[in-house]
């Protein structure tokens, strides 16, 4: 066994670890404490402090100060758990709370032992995100909070729960909370209605009461109870086994859901036809009676978040809404105006077509919206975005309001103009918008990944006309007639397998010998048949394109010349293919230009887009990987290959330089390595000898010294590459 | 007892197959089957596409022989082929000839996963032409009015690699299949099962729920195949969150989180 280390090894160490002139005056205490342990423990405790100041000078001093404590009270997984822990509080929080996280060793150690037996929102949140969305109704994001609470877009859960001994019990509680949560939105707790001479629509609940019962103190606590009451029991009708589960805990808590002195006021709301309004009515009834004490699963109202959320929420809908109907109503218009041939008719239909709500005659679908649009009575086909907003407005108000089916006016909407104000907001820092997607980051100092540390999008290039290509296409004309030539041959080869126990036709030499055989008095063999085996290719190729602002020039022509040549091959193979652009500006913007996709056929608008290829800004490629390496995945194939085509290393605004960038895109590609995808990067940086090879793999990079052969190489590589 | 054996083509179904029209397939089959028009049902898996094909050949009284294809089905294991038999050889007819020359229905299931060459013998019998290429007997086989050709696929799960071709594609009549509203759901799962209303009704929720997890990490929600054998657990005695386990929620994916989320939702209805 290996002895302790001195006392001055270990200020040594530290010193060199945490640059220790800043903490000059407290290390002492520290060393001391460290110098105590055993040789084992002492290498475990340098280690955590060395990858915590890789991080941040002043993260590694708060673990080096509760290092020895933490040792004693942790095992090894509970604190690389307190250390990452601490480090996503960094990153999300600052670094004070993540300090004072660490310094209060004891209260993570003893909360790590509740963990065992609690719910923790992070463990459980996947699934119950599924569980919500199968239980229908808006798509709805979950989240942490102190209390349980929704805004009618999120429903907010507590971080933990672990009230009770058992897992089991604190699980069923957990659920309780969220379908509470969920129950208040399906069941019409916040339903909205727009009044006559108001403008927005506003909480039927609002509207209900007045302002002398709203000034009560705690009236809508009250209120909070009765609609409580009123969802349990459609809970029960409905849901009987999550009933079942919420009956159990208030049980188990030995709490009751009617307070007594309650019971006879609230029959009323013991039927499936009471809603928000009747609660609203039994307030005054119940106001007078001492107030009720939550029960474990209500949670919290937070009215006026709640409101802000849904009036933006409502708005947006709204647009989406009208967009949506009007174009699918124009669409609607141009069939019937084929149909209808080229008569007379035709200008008054154009004008006297009228959208309406219709309730379906066949009630079938218990759950479900049984309502339709219509136009001049026929039902307009929804689309499925369509029917989203659809079933989230219908939550909303229980109908689809007048207004709603206004949409001359919504022609005007530019729907580029929303896509660049979508990315504007990003920008703003409002990046929970549709389409944001979330992606985590290897740190290799940390040697943990940082959590949706990168905030990618995906955008739409502008189609530029078909001249580029051509232009390529003539400038190349030699080349790409050699390359049908060589391409050609590589398709689908056949081969007549002989001797084969089963087959299309029989193989006559086999049974002339087996014939000889069995006259020979030797055993017949049964592998008398021919077989055609066609080889098949079957490879989906992502390529994905370096758009960074180095490529500006000829170095982008030559990347938009190779994709030309290769869309013409990969169209003689019939390869899978698809391209996309990357680029993008630091963590929270990082982009991705779809190109083509997989299932989009090569034609004039790929064509287009292949011409708007054009530089923008950084280089962050992990994140461009993860994303693709994703999309890739969902493609079927037996051989699926991710292609690069840079000019560089990978860099981005800030810390992304050097070895983090280099890193974290090596990560990337063993994940994707892991998940099945072959990589392949071509390149033009003649550095890039440098750190390729630590990224791809020794064999999976190829560096071409001169820009103007790149288009005559890439497809040379991609046919060696998959044959 | 015994298993009985019997050639499809001389079968006739006698017993009537228990069958919900949707909509008017029915009458949709029995018009293209008298105007000698082949038919492509489409639709998702389990939502009785099958059942349909067996319904229509009792009601029209022609045998029916289904091939379930495959990636490595070959237009000879369609047509058929030589094969040798104590010194000589002897011509098989495949499934398709077969059914040509007993003027039976064949139901060629899942057609996109055979291979291309298929196609080659399918054309000239699609359309008006009616006759099926024997090349390696060079005969041409001609069809006789009774005999009527379905293919099936399920467009939900198309990968880009297997479309069917829109020249294959026109040739057929297409009839779309998807799952029946709920009370027609409940009323199937009622009598393939035996099981009472009020457990149908909460298998169709349950069904509608996972349905609305489609594309969220579910390829398909359940079907109404599924929600059968799922009744037909419970009925046996299996308590329903058990059952909708082992039939459902297993059954329609490996995910570990989707599984639990499934499970959970089968137990908020039972």
């Amino acid at each position: 066994m290996m002895s302790p280390l001195s006392a001055e090894k270990i200020e040594a160490l530290l010193d060199e670890y945490l640059e220790a002139d800043l903490n000059r005056l407290v290390i002492d205490k520290q060393v001391a404490e460290i110098a105590q342990l055993s040789r084992y423990q002492q290498d475990r405790a340098l280690h955590w402090v060395q990858i915590a100041a890789n991080a941040h000078a002043e993260i590694g001093f708060s673990v080096c100060i509760s290092i020895a404590k933490a040792l004693q009270l942790m095992d090894e997984s509970t604190l690389s758990q307190w250390i990452v822990h601490a480090m996503e509080k960094l990153d999300v929080e600052g670094l004070i709370p993540a300090v004072q996280s660490l310094l209060d060793v004891e209260k993570f150690a003893a909360e790590a032992k509740d963990r065992a037996r609690g719910v923790v929102f992070e463990a459980v949140s996947g699934m119950l995100s599924l569980f919500v969305q199968g239980l229908s109704g808006r798509s709805l994001k979950l989240d942490r909070s102190e209390t349980a609470w929704t805004d009618t877009e999120t429903i907010y859960l507590p971080e933990y729960v672990g009230n009770f001994d058992e897992h089991d019990d604190n699980f069923a509680l957990y659920k309780s909370i969220l379908a509470h949560q969920w129950a208040q939105l399906w069941f019409g707790t916040w339903q909205v209605e727009l009044l006559d001479g108001h403008k927005a629509p506003s909480l039927c609940l609002l509207n209900q009461l007045d302002e002398q019962i709203l000034a009560t103190p705690q009236a809508l606590d009250y209120l909070h109870r009765l609609e409580t009451i009123r969802l349990d029991y459609r809970i029960a009708a409905e849901l009987p086994g999550i009933h079942r589960n919420m009956q159990h805990v208030l049980h188990l808590l030995d709490q009751v859901l009617i307070p007594s002195g309650w019971e006879d006021d609230i029959v009323i709301l013991l039927s499936q036809d009471a809603t928000i309004h009747t609660s609203c009515q039994l307030l005054a009834t119940v106001l007078p009676k001492s107030p009720p004490s939550p029960v474990c699963f209500q949670g919290q109202w937070q009215l006026e978040n709640l409101q802000s959320t849904l009036a933006n929420r409502m708005l947006r809908e709204k647009k989406e809404f009208q967009k949506a109907i009007w174009k699918l109503s124009e669409e609607q218009k141009k069939k019937q105006l084929k149909g209808k041939a080229d008569t007379d008719e035709k200008e008054d239909s154009k004008q006297n077509k009228k959208l309406e709500i219709k309730k379906s005659e066949e009630n079938q679908l218990p759950d479900n919206f049984d309502m339709e649009i219509t136009l001049d009575d026929e039902p307009i086909p929804l689309n499925i975005e369509a029917t989203d907003t659809f079933s989230s407005i219908l939550q909303d108000f229980s109908e689809i309001p007048e207004e709603y089916l206004q949409t001359g006016f919504a022609g005007a909407y530019d729907t580029e103009a929303d896509k660049k104000s979508e990315h504007d907001d990003l920008w703003a820092g409002t990046y929970h918008e549709k389409g944001a997607l979330y992606y985590n980051e290897w740190d290799y100092k940390r040697l943990h990944y940082r959590k949706d540390w990168c905030v990618l999008r995906e955008l739409a290039l502008k189609p530029q006309g078909t001249g580029f290509v051509k232009q390529t296409l003539l400038k190349y004309e030699k080349l790409v007639k050699q390359l049908h030539n060589s391409f050609e041959a590589l398709r689908g080869e056949d081969k007549l397998l002989k001797r084969q126990v089963n087959g299309d036709d029989i193989d006559v030499d086999a049974v002339v010998e087996a014939w000889s055989d069995s006259h020979l008095g030797m055993e017949m063999t049964d592998r008398l048949y021919t077989q055609m085996h066609r080889v098949e290719r079957s490879i989906a190729v992502m390529f994905m394109v370096d758009m960074s602002g180095s490529t500006q020039g000829w170095i982008n022509d030559a990347e938009r010349e190779s994709l030309t040549l290769l869309c013409e091959v990969l169209e003689i193979l019939g390869d899978h293919y698809a391209i996309y652009g990357f680029s993008g500006w630091a963590r929270k913007r990082c982009d991705i230009y779809k190109v083509k996709q997989f299932d989009e056929p090569y034609n004039d608008a790929v064509k287009g887009k292949i011409a708007a290829i054009e530089a923008q800004d950084y280089t962050r490629m992990g994140v461009a990987i993860r994303h693709l390496s994703h999309l890739l995945n969902q493609v079927e194939a037996k051989t699926r290959i991710l292609i690069t085509l840079s000019d560089g290393r990978p860099e981005d605004y800030g810390e992304y330089r050097g070895k983090y960038g280099i890193e974290d895109t090596r990560m990337a590609l063993l994940e994707a390595k892991q998940s099945g995808i072959h990589s392949f990067c071509i390149t033009i940086d003649k550095q890039g000898l440098e750190y390729l090879p630590h990224m791809y793999g020794a064999a999976n990079y190829a560096v071409i010294d001169e820009v103007d052969k790149l288009p005559l190489k890439v497809a040379d590589i991609y046919r060696k590459l998959t044959t | 007892m015994q298993a009985t054996a019997f050639h499809p083509e001389d079968h006739l179904i006698t017993t009537e197959p228990y069958y919900e029209a949707i909509g008017n397939e029915i009458l949709l089959f029995e018009s293209a089957y008298k105007n000698n028009i082949p038919v492509l049902l489409k639709g998702p898996t389990g939502c009785g596409k099958t059942r349909f094909m067996e319904y229509m050949a009792w009601k029209l009284q022609r045998p029916l022989i289904t091939v379930s294809c495959h990636d490595d089905l070959t237009a000879s294991d369609l047509v058929g082929r030589y094969l040798i038999t104590g010194g000589e050889t002897r011509w098989v007819d495949g499934p398709l000839a077969r059914s040509v020359r007993a003027g039976a229905i064949c139901y060629l299931d899942e057609i996109v996963e055979a291979r291309k060459d298929t196609m080659v013998v399918i054309h000239p019998l699609a359309d008006d032409r009616r006759v099926l290429p024997m090349e390696k007997l060079g005969e041409m086989l001609e069809a006789s009015d009774d005999f009527c050709m379905a293919i099936s696929y399920n467009p939900g799960y198309q990968s880009v690699l297997k479309d069917l071709k829109q020249s294959t594609r026109q040739r057929f009549i297409a009839l779309e299949f998807d799952y029946p509203s709920a009370a027609l759901e409940q009323k199937i799962i009622i009598k393939e099962s035996g099981i009472s209303a009020e457990y149908a009704q909460s298998l169709t929720k349950f069904a509608a729920m996972t349905r609305n997890l489609k594309g969220s990490g579910l390829d398909e929600g359940a079907s109404t195949r599924l929600l059968v054998h799922a009744a037909k657990l419970i009925v046996s005695g299996v308590t329903p969150v058990e059952a909708c386990r082992a039939a459902i929620g297993q059954a329609l994916t490996d995910d570990i989180d989707m599984i639990d989320a499934v499970n959970e939702l089968s137990a908020t209805l039972f």
